[in-house]
């Protein structure tokens, strides 16, 4: 492994830039996705915490993975409320647990990582695959993610199809019937619209896609 | 979007500041957190009881903070629930060393930001019980499922709750109390309008003049069903049938009833709704002990209505009907 496969502070605080700015162009999207089937607020609440997050990057110090995946985590369950703050602020609060102390991650520590987080987001939602939620978009991306690091890709590359799965992931909640959160009181009218969280949560990984390679690119 | 306010996005901060010059002798009103607690807070060795969710649900839960009633609420963004953080802080200003009781509607959202609070204050040693709300029979009930949805029923638990905390029972029995209540009554609503989220601008869903939508929530999410609109009798009819159905309130059955405004909706025609609802339990001999008749748990300016029963005893109307002064509720 060569030292510029290791993720440090700058790619991750890359990394979330990035989130927060495509938040920002999709928070139309995602809020108009939740008013189908939800409250009209995904985007709105999202956009919120990362707002947040984005202004306490600016006087980000740390170099421990572990404190600034915390400290994400922390500030999403306090400002981004609703059904997505407790589960967004889970996943990066259970990142930090195994980042906790590091001060970089081999793509392999990166994706477990990501995977305790979407564990996490399992735990705390008690969502399955299938119920129309971002799990439906994490899962299959945490998969494809440990695929093609096994199968010897770089951790761009892999990021790259876990983002593509993630968004098959993401488009196959449109025929689903929700079965938990909000769009569950629609009964069999949730089908037909794309879940919301599930959509951010494509995001999500796309933006962790981005900043990887780019900084993959810029090494090389 | 034609409203009174000034910034849609100060909606909630500028609502609870004129609350704050409404009511000194009744609440104390904390912003950032916000949060709202009773004026003589914190009550020394009484349980405390905290309620809280997303604003534009006015007078709930801030209207309800009181003597005999809550003790802090916790206003979240519109529609959307409290943080943690800001849980924790409205509980240490109102812990009183006797514990908290967390009354918690059923949303995802709203259920897990208190799950979190409520695992923090234990993990400091201070003991929490939570009531969870899901009355309303318009969802489908199912272990897969978010399960029901919290409505009207919250505004009588968090009465029956402060009246029973007010008196100095323990924890336990407040929360058990809160259960029964959840346990024992049902809500059903229907919408006519749509309501419209001041950040957002427009309304939630558009609604033709001749349709409504039955099953309606309290934030403009659709319902189970969009039919063609009926009379204020038939729509009773509907709301009451289906209530009755699912909890058998049997014949001799005594209940408190709330009609309940969802924010646009004249008292007038709550007024009409009332009198059909008194005669169809007048018809399977179940007796209205009390009413309520007004908007307490509303959906911004959304027009309609919810019905909600509560089968009473002896026990819960005696906290009912014991004293409580808040600004939405005082007798
Ligand atoms: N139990 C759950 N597990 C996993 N994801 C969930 C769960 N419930 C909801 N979600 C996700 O959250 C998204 C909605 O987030 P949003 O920010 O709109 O919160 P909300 O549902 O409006 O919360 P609130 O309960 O305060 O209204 C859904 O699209 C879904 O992907
Ligand atoms: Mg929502």
């Amino acid at each position: 492994m060569t030292s510029t496969s290791m993720l440090g502070i700058t790619v991750l605080i890359d990394w979330m830039q990035r989130y927060a700015d495509k938040i920002t162009e999709h928070e139309p999207l995602l809020t108009a996705l939740d008013a189908e089937i939800g409250d009209a607020d995904h985007g709105i609440n999202m956009q919120r915490g990362f707002e947040e997050v984005r202004m306490r990057l600016v006087h980000e110090r740390t170099d421990d993975l572990g404190a600034f995946f915390k400290s994400v985590g922390m500030t999403l369950l306090s400002k981004v409320g609703g059904a997505s703050g407790p589960l967004y602020g889970t996943l990066f609060l259970r990142m930090g647990m195994v980042a906790a102390g590091k001060r970089t991650l081999t793509p392999t520590e990166f994706a477990s990582a990501v995977a305790a987080g979407v564990e996490g987001i399992r735990q705390r939602g008690s969502a399955r695959p299938g119920d129309k939620t971002m799990v439906d978009a994490l899962t299959p991306a945490i998969i494809a993610l440990h695929q093609a690091l096994d199968d010897g890709a770089t951790l761009c590359a892999a990021l790259q199809a876990a983002a593509i799965a993630g968004e098959a992931g993401m488009k196959a909640t449109i025929p689903m019937q929700a079965y938990k959160g909000r769009a569950s009181y629609l009964g069999p009218r949730s089908i037909g619209h794309q879940d919301p969280g599930a959509t951010s949560a494509f995001l999500l990984i796309q933006s962790a896609a981005e900043s990887i390679c780019a900084a993959e690119a810029h090494d090389s | 979007m034609k409203k009174l306010i000034n910034n849609p996005t100060l909606v909630v901060e500028e609502a609870l500041a004129g609350m704050a010059h409404a009511y000194p002798h009744l609440l104390r009103v904390n912003f950032c957190p916000n949060y709202v607690v009773r004026a003589d807070a914190p009550q020394r060795g009484k349980v405390a009881v905290i309620a809280g969710g997303g604003s534009g649900h006015e007078p709930m839960h801030s209207g309800y903070v009181g003597v005999g009633m809550l003790d802090a609420a916790c206003p979240g963004p519109i529609f959307t629930s409290p943080t943690p953080d800001q849980i924790l802080a409205a509980a240490a200003a109102v812990d009183g060393g006797a514990g908290l009781l967390f009354i918690v509607k059923n949303y995802t959202g709203d259920v897990m930001n208190f799950a979190i609070a409520a695992e923090e204050c234990q993990l400091a040693g201070v003991p929490v019980e939570t009531v969870l709300i899901h009355d309303d029979v318009a969802v489908e009930d199912s272990l897969y499922t978010a399960g029901r949805r919290g409505v009207g029923v919250t505004v009588l638990a968090e009465k029956i709750c402060g009246a029973a905390a007010e008196a100095g029972a323990p924890l336990s029995e407040v929360a058990a109390i809160g259960r029964k209540v959840s346990e024992q009554g049902r809500s059903m609503g229907v919408a006519l309008t749509s309501c419209i989220v001041p950040a957002v601008g427009r309304p939630t869903f558009t609604l033709p003049e001749d349709e409504m939508e039955i099953g309606i929530g309290i934030h403009g999410e659709p319902g189970r069903q969009r039919v063609a609109l009926q009379s204020a009798d038939e729509i009773t009819e509907m709301l009451a049938t289906t209530i009755f159905d699912d909890l058998p309130f049997t014949r001799g059955s005594r209940v408190i009833a709330l009609v309940n405004g969802m924010g646009g909706t004249p008292l007038m025609e709550l007024f009409i709704i009332f009198r059909r609802l008194a005669e169809l339990c007048e018809e399977r001999d179940i007796t209205i002990s009390r009413n309520l008749i007004g908007n307490y748990i509303t959906a911004l300016e959304m027009a309609g209505c919810s019905l909600t029963l509560l089968a009473v005893d002896d026990e819960l109307l005696h906290w009912w009907d014991a004293p409580v002064h808040t600004p939405a509720l005082h007798w």
